[in-house]
């Protein structure tokens, strides 16, 4: 039996091996290339998505525990209210530099919001913290956060 | 400079389908350089900036401006482009008149449109370009257009609308048909060659249908299935059987830099000399010695490229912070003229300097040629990235002082440190191919040639051992140490970060010897009054600020970048515990950067700068035994998190009759200072070497 995924609200038979950690499925096969690999040892956080609306990594869990979950990537983040507040907070306050982590802050910030519409700083690093970014963005990001959480 | 080599209009700004295009050979790494020349184009032509593209930049069409790196970008293309844009200006005013009339002086340029107002004559910029003939040379001294405040518009950050959609496109997401993804096996370390392969029957199913490329030591594989490549990878890694080639040495390397034979040049204006090294001071009153590890640029992305030879061309799509010296490099390892390789930069993630970008391009390149006909889209490894990228070279800076009446009236100071310029740059016995990684491992095996001491101004390792402030007499040498255990290549403010770091730590152990106010210390010694704005306008905010925690301390530094570019003071709030953590709480900042183009992005890079130098100052450092590097992923080597970030505030000091100058590397050096003097404030520990661990910190409070 093929493997089904459900991802940004559409399902996808895929034909990749069902150990492949989902990232490949999502960026090779899927061609849902906005998820990022980073380190492929769930360390960075560039390859986060939404499972059943909490942030899971990507790069090292087989595709197959995925099955009959409801995967939301960076693609499908802007189909709700919330992740298109978080994506204009993220113009808004120029919260990237290079941009390679701003697909897994986006969606580790949308999860956040969506259990605590106003976190306080520490429940918004604690969220975030899984999540590196090396150009130095983090306090622009922190504003964003903030932002999306206020409007 | 750039116009000297590309002295036209068109070399810089064309249009196409009707949008001006500016050309740029400096690439964007997420500095923002592509917004800030849209927004130099937009000053001086006044077309809105969603009219105004940055073209790729590529070896076939842009302007050679070799690296991307110095903090140079401002003021070399953007300098270019200002000049091409104003000389443009003029010059369509002048087709404006010979065709509707009036004098230049009655044409007024807004919006992308040249009108003369009251009347009804008005004509499109943007349809006027293709009018002016192509060999329309720049005027360096067309004059800039100043227009008044908020009539600029503020270009948005190019590709950030599509960075949050997921949209914007890395080198790691190209794709062409009959691609095949490929991945490098890399030795334990630099000393080591591949003896011999042994597959058992078990790895080779999964090996089999793959290709295997290997040159000598240089060993790869590829596969049209990218995740059964890289568990194929891992088997043939697994299989190889290395010559440990004596393993990396484990001496004490901040010892080994002090003790070892060095090349030694005195330094004066910022200028290392052919001349003897004056004598250290006698007696000195004060003596300190600082120290900074080996570090890694440490990417967010491991390095990639895509390459493609028809057996004519090598098409090379990279993220290089210079694809010209690359493509030159690259041709030369091959035995093909430069014009056979060309070389696009696509964006990876952010650099900082010379990290594994070039030697993934190179790496492609081979498997390319191995693999004719084929693209093939090479991605390192994370463990790839962190042990096989140059490095920061480990640095000590030795300060000694002698006073008069509490004023300093000599100053030494003796940088030692191995090579920070091994980018492959074509030069002397093959110096390009040499600095290429693939190179030292390949059959015919190229270099690697001894570093030569740059003898630039403020460029390397003393770049900031000149401090900018007025001793009455200094002494300053440079130390070059070759053969260290690593290799090392640029990393972003090269030398300034850890020269920095020591001067202004050390006048922080003056001033508060003294009971002196920090500020008020330094400002004896600078006359600039753009130097004291940007302390005066820290003091005042600085005083603004709320009152410690008992277990809290507060450090200030200052340095100007190359002490010629921006200035930035930065004053530090941090919090401690009784287990030596450090919290940073606050950060204010204050520069000057001359003439603001893009004030975001100056911000951008001031804060990123700051937090970047954070995670130096308390969290990195290689480490390795005599079996290879152990720093080989995030849990190996912490770097900063969100979880200490603090509150950072900027204050730009605008300048508009001044140059603007760059900011990229502005900030850390005086950020590592004022994070130690902060710690020296909140627990009376003076931390001189880097990183401030809490087990670092401890030992030494032990030691103290």
């Amino acid at each position: 039996m093929t493997l089904k995924l459900h991802i940004n609200g559409k399902t996808y038979g895929v034909s990749s091996d069902p150990g492949t950690p989902l990232i490949y499925v999502l960026r090779d096969e899927l061609k849902l290339k906005g998820s990022k690999l980073g380190c492929g040892l769930e360390q960075c956080g560039a390859c986060a998505v939404l499972v059943d609306g909490k942030v899971e990594m990507s790069c090292v869990t087989a595709a197959q525990a995925f099955a009959g979950r409801e995967i939301t990537t960076i693609e499908g983040i802007g189909n709700s209210a919330l992740g298109r507040r978080v994506q204009a907070a993220f113009v808004e306050f120029s919260a990237a530099q290079c941009g390679y982590c701003t697909a897994g802050l986006i969606v580790a910030t949308t999860a956040l919001l969506h259990r605590d519409a106003a976190p306080d700083r520490a429940a918004v690093t604690t969220a975030l913290s899984p999540h590196l970014c090396r150009c130095g963005s983090h306090p622009r990001v922190l504003k964003a956060v903030d932002q999306a959480a206020r409007s | 400079m750039s116009i000297d080599a590309y002295p036209l209009i068109a070399d810089w700004i064309t249009t196409r389908d009707g949008r001006l295009l500016v050309h740029t050979g400096k690439v964007d790494i997420g500095q923002r350089i592509s917004t800030a020349l849209t927004e130099i184009a937009h000053e001086e032509l006044t077309i809105p900036p969603d009219q105004i593209d940055i073209a790729p930049v590529r070896t076939s069409r842009a302007p050679d401006e070799g690296m991307t790196s110095g903090s140079n970008s401002i003021e070399q293309s953007g300098h270019a482009v200002r000049c091409a844009a104003a000389t443009l200006r003029a010059r369509l005013i002048a087709l404006a008149v010979s065709r509707l009339g009036g004098a230049p002086k009655d044409w007024r340029i807004s919006g992308g449109v040249l009108r003369v107002p009251g009347s009804n004559r008005q004509i499109s910029v943007l349809n006027l370009i293709d009018e002016v003939p192509a060999d329309t040379e720049i005027d360096r001294h067309a004059p800039f257009l100043t227009r008044p405040p908020g009539t600029v518009a503020k270009p948005a950050m190019r590709g950030l609308s599509e960075m949050v959609l997921g949209r914007f496109t890395f080198v790691h997401d190209l794709e062409a048909p009959g691609m095949l993804h490929a991945r490098t096996i890399h030795p334990p370390h630099a000393r080591a060659r591949l003896d011999r392969i042994e597959l058992k029957t078990t790895d080779r199913s999964r090996v089999e249908g793959l290709h295997i490329i290997r040159d000598g030591s240089f060993l790869a594989i590829a596969g049209s299935q990218e995740w059964p490549l890289v568990q194929a990878s891992v088997q043939l890694a697994k299989a190889c059987c290395w010559d440990p080639g004596g393993g990396v040495p484990e001496t004490d390397v901040f010892t080994q830099l002090v003790t070892a034979n060095a090349s030694r040049f005195p330094v004066i204006d910022g200028v290392p000399q052919n001349s003897g090294v004056p004598d250290a001071l006698p007696k000195p009153d004060m003596h300190a010695r600082y120290e900074r590890p080996y570090q890694m640029h440490g990417a967010l992305a491991p390095s990639a490229a895509m390459a493609h030879w028809d057996g004519e061309t090598l098409k090379i799509h990279c993220h290089s912070q210079g694809i010209y010296p690359l493509r030159t490099s690259i041709a030369d390892s091959l035995g093909l003229r430069h014009g056979q390789v060309d070389i696009t930069h696509v964006p990876g993630s952010g650099c900082y300097g010379h990290n594994g970008a070039d030697d993934a391009a190179f790496e492609a390149a081979l498997i390319s040629i191995a693999l004719p006909d084929t693209p093939i889209l090479l991605k390192w490894s994370r463990e790839d990235e962190h042990s096989n990228a140059p490095y920061a070279p480990a640095m000590v800076i030795d300060l000694a002082a002698k006073l008069a009446d509490g004023k300093i009236a000599a100053f030494s100071a003796e940088a030692y440190s191995d090579t920070h310029g091994a980018r492959p740059r074509p030069g002397p016995n093959r110096a390009g191919p040499a600095r290429l990684l693939a190179n030292r491992l390949r059959a015919d095996a190229i270099g690697p040639v001894p570093p030569q001491p740059n003898m630039g101004r403020h460029t390397g390792i003393h770049r900031n051992l000149d401090p900018i402030y007025a001793f009455p007499k200094k002494r300053l040498v440079k130390n070059l140490v070759t053969g260290g255990p690593h290799r090392t290549s640029a990393m972003r403010c090269l030398g300034a970060a850890a020269n920095i770091f020591a001067l202004e730590s050390f006048l922080d152990e003056l001033a508060r010897g003294q009971g002196a106010d920090p500020i008020a210390f330094r400002k004896a010694y600078l006359t600039d009054p753009r130097d004291r704005a940007v302390l005066d306008e820290l003091q005042r905010k600085t005083m603004l600020l709320p009152d410690l925690p008992e277990t809290g301390g507060r450090g200030i530094a200052y340095a100007q970048y190359k002490n010629q570019m921006t200035r930035v003071g930065i004053c530090v709030d941090i919090d401690t515990d009784d287990r030596a953590n450090i919290y940073l709480t606050r950060a204010n900042i204050v520069a000057d950067a001359g003439r603001v183009i893009d004030t975001e992005g100056l911000s951008a890079q001031l804060e990123g700068g700051f937090i970047q130098a954070a995670s130096w100052a308390l969290y990195e450092a290689v480490t390795w035994d005599r079996d290879g590097i152990l720093s080989r992923d995030w849990d190996s080597y912490p770097v900063i998190r969100f979880g200490n970030i603090p509150t950072i505030d900027v204050t730009i000091l605008n300048r508009p009759e001044d140059k603007s100058v760059g900011a990229g590397e502005a900030s850390p050096g005086p950020a590592i200072a004022a994070i130690a003097n902060a710690v020296f404030d909140a627990t009376g520990i003076r931390m001189r070497r880097m990183p401030f661990t809490p087990d670092a910190i401890m030992q030494k409070a032990f030691a103290d």
